[in-house]
C-alpha cells in the first residue's frame, strides 16, 4: 500500500501529537502537523499532500476556521481529500464540505471516532481514495427531518440512503441490512429515480443523493 | 402596598423606592402591619398644611410666609435685571419699531436670533444659581428640603456643560425665572395691602386735629374718627396674613415642581438599576461562554486525546494479553464520558449558537426533539450574544416542556428579527393548560427576558394550542 502523505491540523497539542503518532504508525506519513488554519493552508501549499485531516474549530476565532480553510483549499484543488473533525455535529458544516469540490473525497466526523482506531484509519483510506464519508450522527439527525424530496422515499430506502451517505458500498450495505446486494441495488435505483437523478456514473449519483440528503433541511 | 408613616426624613434620597406621602398623620387600620420603624407624629411640613389648622395665626407659619413673600421682590429684582440684560437685543429691536425707524428684514432676523442665542446660552447661567438660592428660600415655607437635580460630576468640563444644557431640569429652572419675576407683582401688592392695614391701625395714634390724615376713604381729624378705620385695619391683618400664606403656598408649590430634581434622580437611578441588571445578564452569558470554551478546549480535548491513546493501546495489545479487557472497558467509559461531557457543555452554552447563530442552533434543538419540529427563521443580522442566548433558551425550555407535558405531535418554532425586535415563538398542537407557575423554567426565563428589556408570554388554553412567545429588543 502506498504511503499517504498527510497534513494534520489540530490546535490541541496533545491530540495533535497523538494523531500524528497514530498516523505515522499505521502507514501514513504526516508531512506537517500544525496548530491553526493559516499554517494549514501554508503547509498544504508547501507539501501538496494526499490527505488533509483538520479540526474545524481552531485559533484565532475558535469557530469554523479549519472548515473555511479546507473549503478554500478545495477551490484550487477540488480533488484534495479532506477529513474534518468536529467536537459536535453540525449539519451545515457537513453540507458546506460536501458542496466543495463536487463532494468527492470528503470526510466529516465527530472527534470521538479517532478512538476507534481501525475504523478511523479505514475512513481516512476511503476518503483519500476519493470516497465521501459523513458521520453516522449527522446522517441520523438528517433522517429525522421529514420534508421534501426525501418524504417520497420509503423507510427502507431512507435507511439505504443513509448508509450511502455514510459512504458504505453496496456490498457493505447489503451486509449491514442482511439483504442481498441485488436488493440494495434495487433500492438505490429507486432512490435515484425518486430523487430525479438520470442514470450515469454511479459514484456521482451517490454523491448527488448524499447532497440532496444533506441539503434537505430547513433553511438556516 | 406598605406605606411608611413617620417623620419625613431630612434626607429624601434615603427614601428612594418607597412611595411615601410627604406628610401624613400616622395610624390607620393597617397600622398593626406597618413596619417596626413606624413613628407616629403629627407634624406640619408645609404652609398649606399649616393654613388648614385652626391655630395657624398663633404659629410661626404666617411670619414664615410673610418673610417668603417679602423676600420675593428682592429676588425678582435681581433676576429681572439679569433677564433684562439678556433681552437687550430684543429691546433694541422693539425700540426701533416703536420709534418707526426703518429696519432691514435681515437685521431684524439677525438681531432677533442673537437675542435668542443670548437667552438660551446665558439663561441657564442665571437660572442655576437662582434655583440654588430659591431651593434654600423655599425652606421658609416648606420644611422638606428640595433635592437638586442630579448634576453630572464626571466627564470633561465641556461634556458636563453639554449635559447641563441638555437636561430638562435646567430648562425647568429657566422657566422658574419667569415665575419668580412675575411673582413680584402679587407679592408687592400684598405687601402694600399689609402696609396699609398697619397704617390704618396706627391711625388713632398719629392723628392730630391740626394735621388730618388721608386714609384713602377720606380724611380723619380725631381719634374717634380714626378708630373705625383702625378696626378695619385690625380685622384685615389676619385676612391679609392668610392671603400672604396662600400666595407663599402657591409660589412654593410652583417652586417645588420646577426646582425639584427628585423625579429625575429616581428616574436616573431606575435607569442605572435596569442597566446594571442588563449588564448582569450579559455578564452571565459571557461567563457561560467562557466556561463552555474552557471545557471545550481543555477537558474535552484532553479526553479525546485519552480516547485516542486508549484506542491505540487496545489495538497494540495482543488480544490475549492480560488487561486487554480493562483497557477496552476504560476506552468505552472514556467514550461515554465524552458523550456526557458534550451534552453537559451543550446545556451550558451550545457551540452552534456562538459559532453559527440562532437559525443553526434552533435547527439543532429541533433535531434533538422527539416530536416533529419545523423551524422558520428570518434573521437578517445576528442580535447580541445575550439576546441570542435568551431567545435560544426560551425555545429550548418550551420544546422540553412540550416534550414532557403537552402530548403534542407537531411543534412550530419561528424566530424573526423585525424592526429591531427579536421574536421567538414556539407553538405546539398539544392539549394546552400549561401553567407558567408550576415548576416550568419559564419564570426564570421571563426574568431574564425582562432584564434585557424583553417580554415572555404564555398562552395555553385547555385543549390547546400552547404558544410561548418572547420578544427582545435588539436594536
Amino acid at each position: 500500500m502506498r504511503v499517504i502523505r498527510t497534513v494534520l491540523a489540530e490546535d490541541g497539542a496533545l491530540l495533535r501529537e497523538g494523531l500524528a503518532a497514530l498516523l505515522d504508525r499505521f502507514g501514513f506519513q504526516v508531512v506537517a502537523a500544525v496548530g491553526d488554519a493559516e499554517a494549514l493552508v501554508a503547509a498544504v501549499g508547501e507539501h501538496n499532500p494526499d490527505l488533509v485531516v483538520t479540526d474545524i474549530r481552531m485559533p484565532p476565532g475558535f469557530t469554523d476556521e479549519g472548515l473555511r480553510a479546507i473549503v478554500r483549499l478545495r477551490q484550487d484543488r477540488p480533488e484534495l481529500p479532506v477529513v474534518a473533525l468536529s467536537q459536535y455535529v453540525e449539519t451545515s458544516y457537513a453540507s458546506d464540505l460536501l458542496d466543495s469540490g463536487g463532494g468527492v473525497g470528503v470526510g466529516y466526523l465527530l472527534k470521538d471516532r479517532v478512538g476507534d482506531v481501525h475504523e478511523f484509519l479505514a475512513i481516512l483510506h476511503r476518503v483519500a481514495a476519493g470516497e465521501t464519508v459523513v458521520d453516522p450522527q449527522v446522517v441520523r439527525k438528517l433522517l429525522k427531518r421529514s420534508s421534501t424530496p426525501l418524504a417520497t422515499l420509503t423507510n427502507r430506502e431512507r435507511e439505504v440512503l443513509g448508509l450511502v451517505a455514510e459512504g458504505y458500498s453496496n456490498a457493505a450495505i447489503a451486509a449491514r441490512l442482511v439483504v442481498t446486494e441485488a436488493a440494495v441495488n434495487k433500492h438505490i435505483g429507486n432512490i435515484f429515480t425518486k430523487l430525479g437523478f438520470a442514470p450515469g456514473e454511479d459514484r456521482n449519483r451517490r454523491v448527488l443523493a448524499t447532497l440532496t440528503y444533506l441539503r434537505d433541511r430547513a433553511q438556516p | 402596598m406598605t406605606s411608611v408613616f413617620g417623620v419625613a426624613s431630612s434626607k429624601p434620597e434615603a427614601a428612594i423606592g418607597v412611595i411615601a406621602p410627604r406628610c401624613r398623620i400616622g395610624g390607620g387600620e393597617n397600622s398593626t402591619s406597618a413596619p417596626l420603624t413606624t413613628v407616629f407624629v403629627v407634624a406640619v411640613r408645609t404652609i398649606w398644611e399649616a393654613m388648614a389648622r385652626r391655630r395657624f395665626l398663633l404659629t410661626s407659619w404666617p411670619w414664615r410666609g410673610l418673610s417668603y413673600v417679602l423676600s420675593t421682590p428682592l429676588v425678582s429684582l435681581l433676576v429681572g435685571m439679569a433677564v433684562a440684560a439678556m433681552c437687550l437685543p430684543w429691546f433694541y429691536l422693539a425700540s426701533r419699531f416703536l420709534r418707526a425707524q426703518p429696519t432691514a428684514p435681515a437685521e431684524t432676523v439677525l438681531v432677533g436670533l442673537m437675542g435668542l442665542v443670548v437667552l438660551v446660552a446665558g439663561g441657564p447661567l442665571v437660572a442655576v444659581p437662582v434655583a440654588r438660592l430659591e431651593r434654600l428660600r423655599l425652606r421658609l415655607v416648606d420644611a422638606d428640603p428640595v433635592s437638586p437635580p442630579v448634576v453630572a460630576t464626571v466627564g470633561s468640563r465641556l461634556g458636563r456643560l453639554r449635559r447641563r444644557y441638555t437636561e430638562p431640569a435646567t430648562w425647568r429652572e429657566l422657566a422658574y425665572l419667569v415665575v419668580v419675576t412675575l411673582a413680584a407683582l402679587p407679592s408687592a401688592a400684598i405687601v402694600l395691602t399689609l402696609a396699609m392695614a398697619v397704617a390704618l391701625i396706627a391711625g388713632p395714634l398719629l392723628v392730630e386735629p391740626e394735621s388730618p390724615l388721608a386714609l384713602g376713604f377720606g380724611q380723619v381729624r380725631t381719634v374717634a374718627e380714626a378708630a373705625p378705620f383702625a378696626l378695619v385695619g385690625a380685622v384685615s391683618i389676619p385676612v391679609t396674613l392668610y392671603l400672604v400664606a396662600g400666595l407663599a403656598g402657591l409660589h412654593a408649590t410652583a417652586a417645588r415642581a420646577l426646582l425639584s430634581g427628585a423625579d429625575e434622580r429616581l428616574r436616573s437611578e431606575l435607569v442605572e438599576v435596569s442597566r446594571s441588571r442588563e449588564r448582569l445578564v450579559t455578564a452571565f452569558e459571557v461567563e457561560r461562554r467562557r466556561i463552555e470554551r474552557d471545557l471545550h478546549d481543555g477537558a474535552q480535548q484532553r479526553l479525546v486525546g485519552l480516547i485516542l491513546q486508549l484506542g491505540l493501546a487496545k489495538v497494540e495489545m495482543p488480544p490475549d494479553a492480560p488487561g486487554t479487557g480493562s483497557v477496552a472497558n476504560a476506552h468505552d467509559q472514556a467514550k461515554l464520558l465524552l458523550t456526557e461531557l458534550r451534552e453537559f457543555i451543550h446545556g451550558i452554552h451550545p457551540q452552534a449558537l456562538s459559532d453559527l447563530g440562532l437559525p443553526s442552533a434552533l435547527q439543532e434543538l429541533a433535531d434533538r426533539s422527539a416530536i416533529a419540529v419545523t423551524v422558520e427563521c428570518t434573521i437578517p443580522q445576528r442580535p447580541s450574544a445575550a439576546v441570542e442566548g435568551a431567545g435560544y433558551f426560551v425555545v429550548a425550555e418550551a420544546l422540553s416542556n412540550a416534550g414532557k407535558h403537552s402530548g403534542a405531535t407537531e411543534i412550530r418554532v419561528a424566530a424573526t428579527v423585525r424592526q429591531g425586535v427579536l421574536t421567538v415563538e414556539v407553538t405546539d398542537n398539544g392539549r394546552g393548560g400549561a401553567d407558567a407557575r408550576h415548576g416550568s423554567g419559564l419564570t426564570g426565563l421571563a426574568d431574564r427576558a425582562a432584564a434585557l428589556g424583553g417580554t415572555l408570554s404564555l398562552s395555553s388554553p385547555v385543549g390547546g394550542p400552547t404558544t410561548v412567545r418572547a420578544e427582545f429588543p435588539c436594536g
